[in-house]
């Protein structure tokens, strides 16, 4: 019997098995997936988490319910990979073989690489949303906070979901206008990027809207390091921005494991073909989701296609043929923006994010790049089709591929 | 696509200014497209990062992040904004002639 192995049960290592468990050979392949943890989060439910929105109970199930029966579901921490010998060492002491391997580690937050970050403020004036203890913590916060100079930093890109700062800052201007005290509250949002937002039309869109809310752009900030008692951000180029409430997103990487088995770059991202997925160094490895270093989003629209296209690939891989679908990089998702609206985005690696309709060319029922009431509930109804469809690998009514249909491009 | 001259040399630019064929490109180019940069002089300290760049934008097709500069040049990102001032990725991709370094969606 063959072995695949899966490392990492998150979006993309559980879409993978429930995918490939009904298209591999269930009497050639064995499927194994590894995780270190019991608990399933859904992660684009800790934006919601701060404002009160959304609570713990929320974002939380079991792996195991979404496992397949006939997958395999090891928990533990994975110590390296041997792809010489084709083997992988857990922390429990036990080592797997594999026939075929899928890293699917995710990318975490890494507070502890920028000094000041993650010392005695940690949790009291500096905050993130990011870890779900994080999201708490600061819903917390915010829930007896006064009011002052909100400041919302991203350390470094790419960052998991790069939309997430964005609906962070407009729901904090909805939240604090809710409370009474906008005010009182100034948001300055200090990004490493020219703008807004990574790419030049959307950032003209987003920044458009941060301006209408009145929060502040500090542009091409890359932070130093942090006081965190004279209450400053102080970036490589010796600008300083003072806040009050500090909300971080860290440094972004991937798993030591991958570090420690010389398979990642810089940020422990594994080299990949972005078509395919397939491992530059090694002709048994894959590489899916936030733990490839594929040219676009680090998000789970972004997995959820590609494991689309991947699994296809997979079953003609490992019969000998030649892996024919490529991937485009395709991905969408909703932007929260506050009052009950949302906007919506849709781009591939090569077409960036275009106002328009979507799906259907010219009717929707969702605006690209506008704010409207319907994006938002296509965001709220995103809850269940994550939990009840995405995660087992069920097909959506969209294809894989872009359209350009329904886009303009002024 | 536009075309200018840069100590002596025809090469193709975009609306940006960055030179769009990486091949085209010649020190004595980056010695102009320095001073256009506000670097009146470059150091050997300059020249290790630029010709680092060089290697990783022919090898990749793609200018390298800051990051990438300092893992594989060794140099510290402080040192890149005293080289560099005011986004130093940029800075140095244009003087050796590769692309702007591209953000991801």
């Amino acid at each position: 019997m063959k072995k695949l192995l899966v490392l990492g049960a998150g979006t993309a290592g559980t879409m993978v098995v429930n995918r490939l468990c009904h298209q591999l050979n269930g009497a050639e392949w064995q499927a194994t997936i590894v995780d270190q943890s019991e608990t399933h989060y859904y992660q684009p439910g800790f934006l919601f988490i701060p404002f009160g929105m959304y609570s713990k109970e929320d974002v939380i199930k079991p792996r195991r319910d979404f496992i397949p029966p006939n997958v395999e579901l090891i928990m533990s921490r994975i110590e390296a990979i041997d792809p010489e010998h084709k083997q992988v060492k857990l922390a429990n002491g036990h080592l797997l073989n594999y026939d075929i391997l899928v890293i699917a580690t995710g990318t975490d937050i890494r507070p502890e690489q920028t000094p000041g970050l993650k010392e005695h403020e940690w949790r009291q004036s500096i905050h993130e949303f990011y870890s779900l203890d994080g999201a708490v913590a600061l819903a917390k916060h915010l829930r007896s906070w006064k009011g002052g100079r909100l400041v919302f930093n991203v350390v470094d890109n790419p960052i998991k979901c790069p939309v997430a700062p964005l609906e962070f800052l407009m729901l904090a201007d909805w939240y604090f206008t809710e409370q009474g005290i906008r005010d009182r509250v100034d948001i300055t949002y200090a990004t490493p990027l020219p703008g807004a937002f990574t790419k030049p039309i959307a950032a003209k869109y987003l920044g458009d809207i941060l301006d209408r809310k009145g929060i502040k752009v500090e542009p091409e900030f890359l932070l130093e390091h942090v006081d965190p008692d004279a209450k400053k951000l102080v970036s490589y180029d010796e600008r300083v921005v003072e806040y009050d409430l500090l909300v971080t997103v860290p440094l972004n990487m991937g798993a030591d494991a991958i570090a420690a088995s010389g398979l990642g770059d810089e940020l422990n991202y594994v080299p990949v073909d972005k078509g395919t997925f397939l491992s530059t160094k090694y002709a048994d490895i894959f590489a899916l989701g936030d733990a490839a270093n594929l040219p676009t989003s680090k998000a789970g629209a972004v997995a959820h296609y590609a494991v689309e296209s991947f699994a296809e690939n997979l079953c003609r891989y490992v019969d000998g043929l030649e892996m024919t679908s490529s991937f485009d990089g395709h991905a969408n998702c909703f932007i929260e923006s506050g009052f009950g609206k949302g906007l919506l985005i849709d781009f591939n690696y090569d077409v960036e994010p275009l106002p328009g309709h979507f799906p259907l060319p010219g009717v929707g029922p969702f605006s690209l790049l506008q704010e409207t009431e319907i994006n938002h509930w296509g965001k709220v109804m995103f809850r269940w089709m994550y939990w009840n469809i995405l995660l087992k690998g069920l097909e959506l009514p969209m294809p894989a591929r872009m359209s350009m249909a329904g886009k303009w491009h002024k | 696509m536009a075309t200018r001259t840069i100590a002596g040399k025809t090469v193709q630019v975009n609306e940006e200014g960055f030179m769009t064929d990486p091949s085209e490109w010649t020190k004595e180019i980056a010695v102009e497209l320095a001073k256009e940069e506000g670097l009146p002089a470059l150091t050997d300290a300059h020249w290790k990062v630029i010709e680092f760049c060089r290697k990783e934008g022919t090898a990749t097709g793609k200018a390298p992040t800051l990051r990438q500069i300092t893992t594989g040049a060794a140099v510290s990102t402080k040192d890149m904004f005293a080289l560099f001032p005011k986004g130093p990725a940029k800075k140095v991709a244009r003087i050796s002639g590769l692309g702007k370094p591209e953000g991801c969606v």
